[in-house]
């Protein structure tokens, strides 16, 4: 799977995007999150309060209850601030 | 009425106000309402040095055209131009650019309320700011407001 990051999530891993093979009991994205979270410091950091982190799957926002797809690009990130 | 296809750019180079109304205006005599968001960059009081804004290439464009496109179907509007600048941008710049044109007035001041409310929630951009003294820039939060915001739109 494609993961990609943005703003602080992004800094807080130390890369924009990465290309990992998910293990097959993730499942959702709420799966994926508990799971990047025990990676190591970065993740940890990025992904401690799990609930607040959006994300998109092929560029379309999801909910944490969302399936992941077979293949695609994922992206997490904080919630937005434009405009 | 037909809808109209929504123009959306996203870009770091600045924004000419005049040239996009023109662009919806020029040579037309049905358009009865001009409406234009400009968002600019606030000095925040002298604290602020510029702000960074990111966005996720691609997904902003998707977005915006969904949000625009959305718009365009809920209010008879004949144009509406939607621009969003990334990069750095220094306090008195431009930021963001909305432009609704309707046949009366409301449609067009509606449509850029609901565009502005439903772009600042779902817009895949983040602000970064940059403090004058010198300190390292920190991530802007996002305001519950905003979100709550798009509740009186709900149908």
């Amino acid at each position: 799977m494609k993961l990609v990051y943005f703003a602080w999530v992004r800094e807080r891993i130390g890369k924009e995007a990465e290309e990992i093979p998910l293990p097959g009991e993730v499942k959702t994205v709420s799966d994926l999150l508990h799971w990047l979270k025990e990676r190591g410091d970065g993740y940890a950091a990025a992904l401690e309060h799990p609930r607040v982190i959006r994300v998109a799957i092929n560029q379309e926002h999801v909910d944490h209850e969302a399936r992941l797809p077979e293949n695609g690009e994922v992206a997490l990130f904080p919630p937005m601030t434009g405009g | 009425m037909a809808v109209c296809i929504p123009l959306v750019r996203v870009q770091a180079e600045d924004f000419d106000l005049a040239a996009e109304v023109e662009r919806m205006t020029g040579g037309r005599k049905d358009v009865g309402a001009v409406v234009t968001f400009t968002g600019r960059c606030r000095d925040e009081g002298g604290r602020l040095a510029a702000l960074e804004l990111e966005h996720y290439p691609g997904m902003a464009e998707a977005e915006l055209a969904r949000i625009a496109g959305e718009t365009a179907e809920r209010w008879q509007l004949s144009g509406l131009t939607v621009i969003h600048r990334f990069g750095k941008i220094n306090p008195g710049e431009n930021i963001v650019l909305v432009v609704a044109a309707s046949s009366h007035r409301k449609a067009a001041l509606e449509a850029v309320d609901f565009l502005m409310d439903y772009l600042k929630s779902r817009a895949p951009f983040w602000k970064k700011e940059h403090p004058a003294g010198g300190e390292p820039g920190r991530w802007v939060e996002a305001k519950a407001a905003d979100e709550q915001a798009l509740e009186r739109w709900k149908k």
